[in-house]
């Protein structure tokens, strides 16, 4: 049985009081409990930025690589061991500037990886300049006049591309935000979690007392079916006075990119053992080429 | 002296499936008891333009390619404009007699054998484009080789494509050999099979890297395509299946490495086959790998660069970029094959100096040995010899017997431990006494993120260290030639076989006129082997496909010597023995 003392850190986070990334690291870890999967069953990718350090923050199996590139190795990662548990953490410059492509060709691949996303709106370890998914207008030291570019639409985007699990979380409400990773384990594919994450130092005019009074639980919505795609992508751009959190699409499950390689039919690559070719099989190659 | 020694060689636009016939005709010479040298040309282009193949084959084995040419195929007359003045005496012209060649074309001892390529290619064969296995047969008869070996090709080549293509190949090709009877008597140069010769294999330089790391345990691969590269993606796309090899082709370059040093983190072997250009693209990934100790191999198939180009074309311009690529210091190993079989070798090597030191291993080959089909003897490709060695990464025997983390006061495992010799023992992530997070930031011994100063020095001397006494199990340098000689020719990588040719042909003028010395690992440098070997070289000459002279420049700073002269080549062509030996003096 796994307990939450199982993934206790060493480490103390240096996130500031009031980050949202402690909210998140929390539903992590209850969520990882509730789904019995112990801090060696999974491997903890992310790329760079306050909240890739959090694997450093808890007692689990990690890889803090490199910006934006995280669902890249993450990818590389499952493939050759998909026994292993894969789960991004990344923040909105990595998942949406330096990885946006990455991004999209994990979504297409639907290898499975839980992605959650610490969208704080806003870029937090390089000191406050605007992010993909700033809102036009917003002032920082990268855009003094006002950005005018206009914000990428992440789950938009990923159910646009075919992504089969789009949920967006909030870590005002932990309990939700530890549902929603349970259920983005399970799901058997790519699963996307925006997580709006208030940033207490660079962006305070999103932080808890904004969402507070906007965020609205679309499983306690009437009538919101999240099997609904298109229902799910105009869900996808409400924003304002309200702003959903969970699960926006849960499609019908599709094959796995991992399963659909006969090399991984035997099982996880890294498992299979590794020895020199068989001489029937020297035999083969040479004949290729005699 | 080369017995038999004769280049043919087929010209014509892009489209007319040179390289494929090319090939196929220097299999079946290999497969009639030859030693056959073939190499492509061709532009960046999918129609038209100028390609070309050349066959050159000798009863002794071949190293390189020759520039004299003794029968040219053309499929087109711009080919004939283009190689005429290669042709020696005696040598013939095979022309589609439809074409007009102009007088001031023509050589005099060279003889012109038109004949209707077109009208029998669609006769025969029902297509146009069948001109170039027509022509091929023609060869064939004017050679006096048995086409037998031909048909054996053909069938080989075709049977995915039904009975039908099979015969009408084969017809084609028997109409080249009847249509060349009336020019034999003028063709004073004969090819006939050898009867008894052992089988032996024929291959390019990116099928015997591909072959290596499969032998050596390469079970994952992600690229993206790029000339001359993209063909290692192919053939581990094609053996995927029966071989177990996850093979991606990924989004982009940069997708593709850090795929590969994500599959190697949890302990796949990896490989990244690519060309400069991808290169250049994945080099702030390698100081992820290097920083984080994670083994992978990336194959950089050279090209003229800086950016795009020459596509199809060849240089050596890669070398000090590959040596240092990416900020900061960090250990990595460079290594250059020159022949078939010591791509082969590196191939299966790579893996375990990446895996052994935990770190990058790069391999230079070039467009040149890349493509260059090469005939070589069966066991040339040593597979018994393999082995595959995976280093300090720990059994599972190893891991149960690291303390417990579930137990009070177990200490964590580090992944990072200090050692003397500076490689720690690895895990790969899945045993529950081995939880640790890597980073790419400097780290503890555990993997935590520390900037602290005696810390920092620690792991960079550790990282350091581990690569003194790494022996990559390959002689570099490495002699060819007399042990004494007035002239040491110098080179790396591909350089090998043409500069081989031209030291034989100068100690066939006169004994001891030259040796030669070849560079196949170049990082870490191998300076006590090199200050030996130049204690005993002639007069130094250094020859490499770059304008800048990197070889030159890596000696001087590793050796404080500089070397008496150098020959550069750097117009996308290869070395020949002929472009060397002309610039001797």
């Amino acid at each position: 049985m796994v307990t939450s003392s199982d993934f206790a850190g060493r480490e103390r986070p240096t996130w500031c009081t009031g980050c949202g990334n402690y909210g998140i690291l929390n539903s992590i870890k209850m969520a990882l409990v509730e789904h019995n999967i112990a801090p060696h069953e999974i491997l903890i990718v992310t790329g760079i930025g306050c909240g890739s350090k959090l694997p450093h923050y808890m007692r689990v199996t990690g890889y803090h690589t490199l910006h934006g590139r995280t669902l890249a190795v993450a990818t590389g990662a499952r493939l050759s061991n998909h026994g292993l548990r894969i789960m991004t953490v990344h923040g909105d410059g990595d998942a949406y500037n330096e990885g946006l492509s990455h991004f999209v060709h994990a979504v297409r691949r639907n290898v499975r990886i839980v992605d959650i996303v610490q969208d704080n709106r806003i870029y937090g370890l390089t000191k406050g300049q605007y992010s993909p998914t700033s809102e036009r207008g917003k002032q920082t030291p990268t855009s003094p006049e006002g950005s005018i570019d206009r914000p990428v639409q992440p789950l938009a985007l990923a159910i646009t591309t075919g992504a089969t699990f789009v949920a967006r979380g909030y870590p005002g409400e932990i309990r939700h935000l530890a549902w929603l990773i349970g259920e983005a384990l399970e799901h058997p594919g790519y699963a996307l979690i925006d997580v709006l994450q208030p940033c207490v130092t660079f962006n305070r005019n999103y932080a808890y007392d904004y969402y507070r009074e906007r965020v609205y639980k679309l499983e306690e919505e009437p009538g919101y079916a999240p099997s609904d795609r298109t229902a799910a992508w105009e869900k996808a751009f409400e924003w304002g006075d309200r702003i959903p959190i969970g699960i926006l699409y849960r499609g019908e499950s599709i094959p796995t990119y991992e399963e659909q390689i006969p090399a991984l039919a035997a099982g996880p690559l890294v498992q299979q053992p590794l020895k020199t070719l068989q001489s029937s099989q020297v035999e083969a190659l040479r004949a290729e080429i005699m | 002296m080369l017995q038999n020694d004769l280049t043919i060689r087929i010209g014509g636009e892009a489209g007319m499936g040179l390289e494929s016939s090319g090939a196929g005709f220097a299999k079946a010479l290999t497969r009639g008891g030859f030693y056959v040298f073939g190499l492509p040309d061709y532009y960046s282009r999918i129609r038209g333009g100028h390609n070309f193949f050349s066959i050159r084959i000798a009863r002794q084995p071949l190293y390189s390619h020759a520039e004299p040419v003794h029968l040219l195929l053309a499929l087109d007359l711009e080919t004939v404009r283009r190689h005429i003045g290669k042709i020696v005496a005696g040598g013939a012209v095979v022309y589609d007699e439809k074409e007009d060649v102009p007088e001031e074309l023509r050589r005099p001892g060279v003889s012109m054998f038109p004949l209707p390529l077109t009208a029998l290619a669609e006769e025969q064969g029902g297509r146009a484009i069948m001109r170039n296995t027509l022509a091929l047969g023609v060869a064939t008869g004017l050679l006096g080789f048995d086409p037998a070996y031909v048909g054996s090709v053909i069938r080989d080549n075709f049977a995915s494509k039904g009975q039908k293509v099979i015969d009408a190949n084969l017809q084609v090709a028997e109409a080249g050999v009847e249509a060349s009877r009336p020019f034999q008597a003028d063709f004073p140069f004969r090819a006939e099979a050898v009867s008894d010769a052992p089988p032996r294999m024929i291959l390019n330089g990116n099928e015997a890297f591909a072959l290596g790391a499969l032998a050596g345990g390469c079970r994952f691969v992600a690229a993206y395509p790029m000339t001359p590269g993209s063909p290692v993606l192919h053939w581990f796309a094609a053996h995927a299946d029966e071989y177990g090899v996850v093979t991606k082709h990924a989004e982009d370059e940069i997708a593709a490495i850090n795929m590969a040093i994500g599959a190697g983190y949890v302990g796949a072997r990896s490989l990244v086959p690519t060309s400069g250009g991808g290169f250049s693209l994945m080099v702030e990934a390698l100081g992820l790998a290097g920083i984080t100790e994670t083994p992978v191999v990336v194959y950089n198939a050279q090209r003229p660069g800086p950016a795009t180009g020459m596509p199809t074309r060849t240089e050596q311009g890669d070398l000090l970029f590959t040596i240092h690529a990416s900020q900061g210091e960090f250990p990595r190993f460079v290594l250059a094959p020159g022949t078939h079989e010591e791509s082969f070798r590196i191939g299966w090597q790579a893996f375990n100096l990446a895996e052994g030191y935990q770190t990058p291993a790069l391999i230079l080959s070039d467009h040149y040995l890349a493509v260059a089909y090469r005939t070589v003897e069966r066991d040339a490709l040593d597979f018994d010899e393999v082995q595959i060695d995976r280093g300090a990464l720990l059994t599972q025997k190893e891991l149960d017997e690291l303390e417990d983390p579930s137990q009070a006061e177990a200490a964590p495992y580090r992944r990072y431990r200090v050692t003397e010799s500076g490689v720690s023992p690895r895990a790969v992530p899945g045993h529950p006494n081995a939880v640790w997070v890597s980073t790419a930031n400097e780290h503890d011994e555990y993997g935590a993120v520390s900037e602290e100063a005696a810390n920092r020095t620690a792991q960079v001397d550790k990282r350091t260290r581990k690569m003194e006494g790494a022996d990559w199990n390959l002689e570099s340098p490495s002699w060819y030639g007399p042990e004494e000689a007035e002239t040491t020719f110098i080179c790396w990588g591909s350089t090998y076989g043409p500069l081989r040719e031209a030291v034989d042909r100068l100690n066939e003028e006169r004994q001891g006129k030259a040796n030669m010395l070849h560079f196949s690992a170049l990082h870490p440098f191998p300076l006590e082997a090199t200050q030996a070997a130049l204690e005993q070289a002639g007069r130094t000459v250094v020859i490499e496909g770059n304008s800048t002279g990197q070889l030159e420049i890596l000696l001087r700073a590793r050796t404080g010597r500089s070397m008496d002269d150098a020959i550069h080549r750097y117009d996308g062509r290869s070395f020949t023995p002929e472009y060397i030996l002309s610039r001797c003096g």
